[in-house]
């Protein structure tokens, strides 16, 4: 029995129609359908969020969504992050600034994460960081410099909204 | 691949939902998916149909009728905390949800799911239980309604029949200045807790508390409303004595050992934590503010 799904995705702003196996996870599917490795799958069973994606700008655990259920959504993965002539998103730069990453393997999920959290509080406290990052599981750093290189980001983000807009958003 | 093979249904509206569900043999109910898509990928159950809720709008919905607060079962977590009328009516819910998983299960997680999951220590359960929710239910066959108390079968089973949907929960909100609470204990926030603590206490003018609304999550195999402790606080002179005979009720419940924490401990816990969240609801409900 293979029960298989035609979908349409769009994925960092390509979209792609493909037929798919209905119980293929949304993180498989990044990952093997249309090659986009840099989500990266850990426990997948929720626990260690390194899978994190945006769904229509919501920051989910792509290993606990089916690839069917995102038929007609947008999705964001961290290859959205880096701008033209590869150049590092402020909050990638603040991850490489502040050592806030040693093998790298859950930055992915963490960084996609705290996009979709600095939009909604580009001024937040150390406890609300530890809170936002409470859902991903980092076995190197011990999470002090990724508290660091999340609150030296929100501040570069704030310089970066001040600057386009004339105004600094508080 | 992690799960297992399964047919994919995603009906439109619930019409079409409750037909699969009535039709179909071995099927599973896919709401948020925080909880069903790792026993998926752990492959812990086999369905052979999955029928999908997401694309279903009916069952999405915050309501305020007549003095009641309804919520589609469809609702993300995400949703309700952001809810003005949630934080108008029923403040303790945005309280618990802080302690349901992480930003990027909320997203996901839905009010409908947690209650049917039914975990013993889900917070959404808890609060639902010292609420007095009524949970709408749905099939072919027809609607009914279910007080929370009566909702829990036994551990992790709802009491409902396999062709039925929950389709919403409904709250009747306490008085505008009653005092609220809800206290954890895990090893890290968004974990398991180990023991919850869901207090409402309605406070008069003398000091004296007329009502009080007071439950354990985690302790159990479902959420325990604590009526001996409710009937010690209420009409009390003393509300700061009454507080502390009332947690030290906590001390004899039957609670679950499991690999993580012993009964015991977990009674302890539960004393500690029902006279923190008694304190600070108290102290809420007299306009004090509270860490």
């Amino acid at each position: 029995m293979t029960d298989t799904r035609t979908i349409s995705v769009t994925v960092n702003g390509s979209r792609h129609d493909l037929e798919i196996e209905t119980r293929l996870t949304l993180a498989d599917f990044l990952r093997h359908q249309i090659s986009l490795t840099g989500t990266h799958v850990g426990c997948e069973h929720g626990v260690c969020g390194a899978c994190t994606v945006l769904v229509d700008g919501q920051a989910v655990r792509s290993c606990l969504m089916l690839a069917v259920q995102a038929d007609g959504a947008m999705v964001t993965t961290v290859e959205s992050m880096t701008g033209e002539n590869e150049q590092l998103h402020p909050l990638q730069q603040a991850f490489h600034d502040n050592h806030g990453l040693q093998c790298g393997f859950c930055t992915p999920g963490i960084l996609m994460t705290l996009l979709e959290f600095l939009q909604h509080n580009p001024s937040p406290n150390e406890t609300e960081v530890r809170e936002a990052l409470s859902g991903s599981l980092c076995r190197c750093t011990g999470y002090q410099k990724i508290v660091a290189a999340a609150l030296d980001a929100a501040s570069r983000l704030r310089q970066d909204v001040g600057k386009t807009a004339g105004r600094r958003e508080s | 691949m992690k799960p297992p093979p399964f047919h994919y249904h995603d009906p439109r509206c619930l019409d079409d939902a409750l037909g699969l569900l009535a039709e179909k043999e071995n099927a599973k109910l896919l709401a948020g998916g925080q909880s069903l898509m790792p026993m998926l990928n752990m492959r812990f159950v086999f369905p052979d149909d999955v029928i999908d809720l997401n694309r279903i709008p009916e069952l999405t919905s915050i309501g305020e009728d007549e003095g009641l607060v309804r919520i589609g079962a469809m609702t993300r977590q995400c949703a309700l905390e952001r809810s003005e009328v949630i934080r108008d009516h029923c403040p303790i819910i945005i309280e618990a949800l802080r302690y349901v998983g992480h930003i990027q299960t909320r997203n996901r997680g839905t009010i409908g799911g947690s209650l049917c999951h039914l975990d013993p220590s889900a917070e959404l359960p808890t609060v639902a239980q010292g609420l007095d929710a009524t949970i709408h239910i749905q099939s072919k066959r027809g609607a009914r309604t279910l007080a929370m108390e009566d909702f829990p079968a036994f551990y992790m089973t709802p009491a409902i029949e396999p062709d039925e949907i929950v389709t919403a929960v409904e709250f009747a909100p306490w008085p505008k200045d009653h005092g609220f609470a809800f206290v954890e204990f895990a090893r890290r926030l968004g974990d398991f807790a180990i023991v919850g603590v869901a207090v409402l206490l309605v406070v008069s003018a003398d000091g004296s508390i007329s009502r009080a609304s007071i439950t354990l999550g985690g302790v159990g195999q479902a959420p325990i409303r604590c009526t001996a402790a409710e009937e010690i606080v209420t009409g009390s002179n003393d509300s700061d004595a009454a507080m502390r005979e009332a947690a030290e009720t906590c001390r004899k419940i039957d609670a679950m050992d499991d690999l993580h924490v012993s009964g015991v401990y977990r009674q302890k816990l539960a004393v500690a934590l029902t006279l923190r969240a008694l304190r600070k609801a108290y102290d809420r409900a007299i306009g004090e503010s509270v860490a």
